[in-house]
């Protein structure tokens, strides 16, 4: 079988996989990274998402030996070092962007890499980034504002509470 | 899904001979395949992917100013790399799928697998480009053969796209929305010798050439100029998204926004 080495949230880890092992079966199941979540696993929903390269990718819909050799980076790795939220994460619970949250981990990571390429994103930039993370409590308007006070832009015009 | 081995070749030479294994299938970014495979519609006993092969990768410019594609190339690089040079080809490039999907999603990857609601190969037929694979060159009006099916032998793999760039171009896509995909998309590209229009997510038979509109469109580029043109229903997809005469209707309005558009 073959043996896998990448970097996740700044940790060298390893391990063998089938050819079938999914990103985010690895990250769950042998490195018990459980906050990456599997929603839909027909890569719709964008409940996995995580970086890979830097890149927001779907975990689900990418197979472990694909990320051989590369920088992986998910929800655990996310909190400051202290282990304290981070601006994304505190601005989620701030703004309540989250409900069951189970869509979280994606929203977070999907919201982090927007926010590396797009800093001060418009309220329309930040939904259509979030086409591919499906929230089915929140109806959006709470995660939308999460992401554009963790931006530093002031959301008191955004109505929805 | 069933079991499969899987290699990741670095060069196009290793993948090529790697495909030579019977029911071995080429892996691009996955995001069609993969879910293919979960659903157990396809069981090959090997899977090469192409994400690891260097040459198969970026964009640039050849020297009679066509913009060249690397076939292993994704959505979100042809999006960013083709805005100056490009901008119709960029512009579809940047509304494909979502964020996520976008980055590991590939042109060739999207070619080959020729889904009858793909946004690339109305760009490929819209543009005349010029589909380079591991054996030879193939022109985009004989590549697409229908829904799922191309051109391409077992085991070839597309390397490159060559887009001739026209004076102005643009996509415009009336989205399903759940899928993300095409219900009906058009593609119209102005060249010096006449304006090409290619429509995808309508026919049953894939992307096709709407070739009355070109005519009209190569004398008189304007959207009043399709105005007396009908598309018939014939052969359109019908399906609970929509009916075939909603998707007729669709390739002109979306052709005539197309031409609003392009810049």
């Amino acid at each position: 079988m073959p043996q896998v080495k990448m970097t996740v949230n700044g940790k060298s880890v390893g391990g063998e996989v089938e050819g079938r092992t999914l990103l985010v079966d690895f990250l769950r199941g042998d490195l018990r990274l459980t906050g990456t979540h599997v929603g839909c696993d027909t890569s719709q929903c964008g409940a996995c998402v995580v970086h890979v390269n830097g890149k927001a990718v779907k975990a689900c819909t990418m197979f472990a030996v694909e990320a051989d050799g590369a920088d992986v980076g998910t929800i655990e790795g996310q909190a400051n070092a202290d282990g304290s939220l981070n601006v994304i994460q505190q601005a989620f619970q701030d703004h309540h962007g989250l409900q069951c949250g189970f869509c979280t981990p994606g929203m977070v990571m999907s919201a982090a890499a927007l926010l590396k390429d797009n800093p001060k994103p418009s309220e329309a930039e930040v939904r259509a980034y979030l086409e591919g993370n499906i929230c089915r409590c929140t109806g959006y308007h709470n995660i939308v504002k999460a992401i554009m006070a963790a931006s530093g832009q002031d959301v008191s015009a955004i109505a929805a509470e | 899904m069933y079991a499969f081995d899987i290699e990741r070749p670095s060069t196009i030479a290793d993948a090529v001979s790697a495909l030579k294994a019977e029911d071995s299938q080429a892996l691009g970014g996955g995001q069609t395949l993969i879910p293919t495979l979960k659903q157990r519609l396809a069981m090959p006993s090997a899977l090469v992917s192409l994400g690891g092969i260097g040459e198969m990768q970026g964009v640039c410019m050849s020297d009679d100013g066509a913009v060249c594609v690397g076939g292993a190339t994704t959505h979100a690089t042809v999006a960013s790399e083709t805005a100056n040079s490009y901008s119709g080809l960029s512009g579809l490039a940047s509304h494909i799928g979502d964020p996520a999907v976008r980055n590991r999603g590939t042109i060739g990857g999207s070619l080959a697998n020729n889904d009858p609601s793909a946004c690339y190969p109305a760009a490929v037929l819209g543009s005349g480009a010029e589909i380079i694979t591991n054996a030879r060159s193939i022109a985009a009006d004989d590549f697409f053969e229908g829904m799922f099916a191309t051109a391409l032998d077992e085991g070839e793999i597309i390397t490159e796209v060559r887009f001739p760039v026209p004076e102005k171009a643009n996509y415009q896509k009336f989205v399903q929305p759940a899928s993300r995909f095409a219900l009906v998309g058009v593609f119209v590209a102005k060249y010096a010798d006449g304006v090409r229009v290619a429509v995808t997510g309508a026919s049953e038979d894939g992307v096709f050439r709407w070739s009355e509109a070109e005519t009209a469109l190569s004398s008189d580029f304007s959207a009043s100029a399709i105005n007396g043109l009908t598309v018939s229903a014939d052969g359109m997809i019908g399906d609970l998204h929509g009916t075939s005469e909603y998707r007729a209707h669709l390739v002109k309005v979306m052709t005539g926004r197309a031409v609003a558009a392009a810049s």
